[in-house]
């Protein structure tokens, strides 16, 4: 573990014993218990953990979403209270406007920012649509997309305003194993060119090694963290890299000690 | 061998008129009580003639639009303002939900008394009639917006009026649009109540025209105007609904 004393750039977001419960039909479910943490400028960030872990949870009270029930959520010097353009969210599911064609959804982000101009707004636009392989889809309803082109699609409206902090949620899930290859290096090399801060939620332990700065490891019922891992490979970094192998299995076995010994209790 | 799907019920329709006129002449009715087809068709070819028809089309269908427009201008408004403030929805909503069960006739004693016999009161019938189904209808559509839309387009920066411009209206359209249809169905018979019951001195609509056949026992007449009536309203929906919501449900994808 790291502590943040250590670290010359400032944190983006902190997190400080965040406690979020829900009571919903099931019952009273405390998603995310105790959680602090800092999140420095310009870090790649990916939390992992089992299903129900309270991950999406945890992005939706970074976006100002949900509201903590204990606890406190800063972005900067500021605390997190709703919901704005500088924490964007790439949800789990797609969340595409179906009114919208292709490109109008990735145009939805950038035209609420008005220092650009449509030309701009436009060129950034079919850039990140073709970035995600969809250059020739621009027209195209959501309902004309397979589910992982929507996916794609929703990648790009994230990716284009450029927000300060970016929030994903499973953001490659529903893609091929190619297409997904060449989006790591992609956003990578959007990370390092725009130093924005990702906070990345996946359950590919290999994915999260390959793009995080660190890891987080969350267990669940109720969500708290685990453990987490420094990643200190040089970018970019290639899926099919040894060392990165190692770091997952490393990280593998961490996820799923705990999960034998919650079996076992 | 596959027949056009017209070929069925234009063939039912023909067997229909043509078993009525012959009962009618055939089967010792009163063709005062029960005119058969051909004299409501050739007192329809003599209102043509003269214009009769036409212009009472004409007077009905403006007073028609104009208490829509108004119903629906007022509607999409308030609507939106109940599904946005509570305590909006908890008197307005709960007042326009008992309204919209009121059958709008009973608005006519108080239009008169109002407005006297003038075109102010029919509107004013229509207004009534149609601005609770759309309060109604924009209120469910717009708390029915699936909550996913509102917050991508919250991170992404949207708030305010441009929430409601971008996302809240364009998501709630298909139920806006069965309000609007809804409203529309509800004024046109709160206006053929208004002319019906009430001798409107500023113009001789459909509804007065049928109130006159009864008048002076023509049935063909009252028979004709109720074929008017119906058509018009299957028109409007073959014209202007139908189109809108196919368009809508084909562009997101909704047709089955
Ligand atoms: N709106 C809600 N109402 C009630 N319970 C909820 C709600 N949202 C989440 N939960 C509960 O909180 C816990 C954490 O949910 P969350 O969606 O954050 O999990 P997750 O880690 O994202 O899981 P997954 O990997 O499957 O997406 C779960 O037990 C879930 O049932
Ligand atoms: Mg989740």
């Amino acid at each position: 573990m790291s502590s943040s004393k250590d670290r010359a750039t400032p944190a983006a977001l902190t997190l400080r014993n965040v406690t979020k419960h829900f009571n919903g039909a099931a019952g009273h479910v405390t998603a995310v218990e105790d959680i602090s943490l800092d999140v420095r400028e310009g870090e790649f960030l990916v939390l992992v953990g089992p299903s129900g872990c309270g991950k999406s949870t945890l992005l939706n009270l970074l976006a100002g979403l949900e509201h903590t029930d204990e606890g406190k959520i800063q972005l900067g010097e500021e605390p997190v209270r709703s919901p704005g353009r500088d924490r964007l969210v790439m949800f789990q599911q797609d969340a595409l406007f179906p009114w919208l064609n292709a490109l109008e959804n990735v145009m939805f982000g950038l035209r609420l920012k008005p220092d650009l101009t449509e030309e701009e707004r436009l060129e950034a636009a079919r850039y990140y649509l073709t970035l995600v392989g969809l250059g020739d889809k621009e027209k195209a309803r959501p309902h004309e997309l397979s589910g992982g082109m929507r996916q794609r699609v929703a990648l790009a409206r994230s990716l284009a305003p450029n927000p300060r902090v970016l929030l994903m949620d499973e953001p490659f899930s529903a893609l091929d194993a190619l297409t997904r290859d060449q989006l790591y290096g992609d956003i990578q090399k959007i990370f390092m060119n725009r130093k924005k801060t990702i906070i990345l939620v996946t359950h590919n332990i290999r994915e999260a090694v390959c793009l995080g700065d660190r890891v987080v490891l969350l267990s669940p019922h109720p969500g708290r963290i685990q453990q987490i891992f420094d990643i200190k490979l040089p970018r970019p970094r290639r899926m099919n890299d040894p060392a990165l192998a190692t770091l997952a299995a490393e990280v593998t076995a961490a996820l799923s000690s705990h999960l034998d010994s919650s079996k076992i209790s | 061998m596959k027949l056009h799907r017209s070929v069925i019920p234009t063939l039912l329709a023909l067997l229909f008129v043509g078993g009525w006129e012959w009962f009618v002449r055939f089967g010792h009715v009163n063709e005062v009580l029960v005119p058969p087809p051909s004299h409501i068709l050739s007192w329809f070819w003599e209102s043509l003639r003269n214009g009769e028809i036409l212009s009472a089309t004409l007077v009905t269908m403006r007073r028609l639009l104009i208490g829509f427009a108004i119903g629906a201008a007022l509607g999409i408004p308030l609507g939106a303002l109940c599904a946005r403030v509570r305590w909006v929805r908890d008197t307005l909503g709960v007042l326009a939900l008992g309204l919209q069960t009121l059958p709008s006739v009973c608005w006519v004693p108080l239009a008169l008394l109002w407005f006297g016999q003038q075109e102010s009161a029919v509107l004013f019938v229509v207004v009534m009639g149609t601005v609770w189904a759309v309060v109604i209808a924009v209120q469910e559509s717009v708390l029915s917006v699936h909550p996913l839309y509102l917050r991508a387009a919250m991170t992404m920066g949207s708030k305010g009026t441009h929430l409601w411009t971008h996302v809240i209206f364009p998501a709630a359209l298909p139920g806006i649009l069965s309000g609007m249809k809804q409203g529309w169905a509800f004024a046109w018979r709160s206006l053929m109540a208004a002319e019906i019951f009430v001798v409107i001195l500023t113009g001789f609509g459909l509804g007065s025209l049928l109130h006159a056949g009864r008048e002076l026992l023509r049935m063909d007449q009252v028979m004709g105007v109720m074929v008017v009536v119906v058509a018009v309203g299957l028109l409007a929906d073959l014209i202007f609904f139908a189109p809108i919501e196919r368009w809508l449900r084909r562009s997101r994808g909704l047709e089955r």
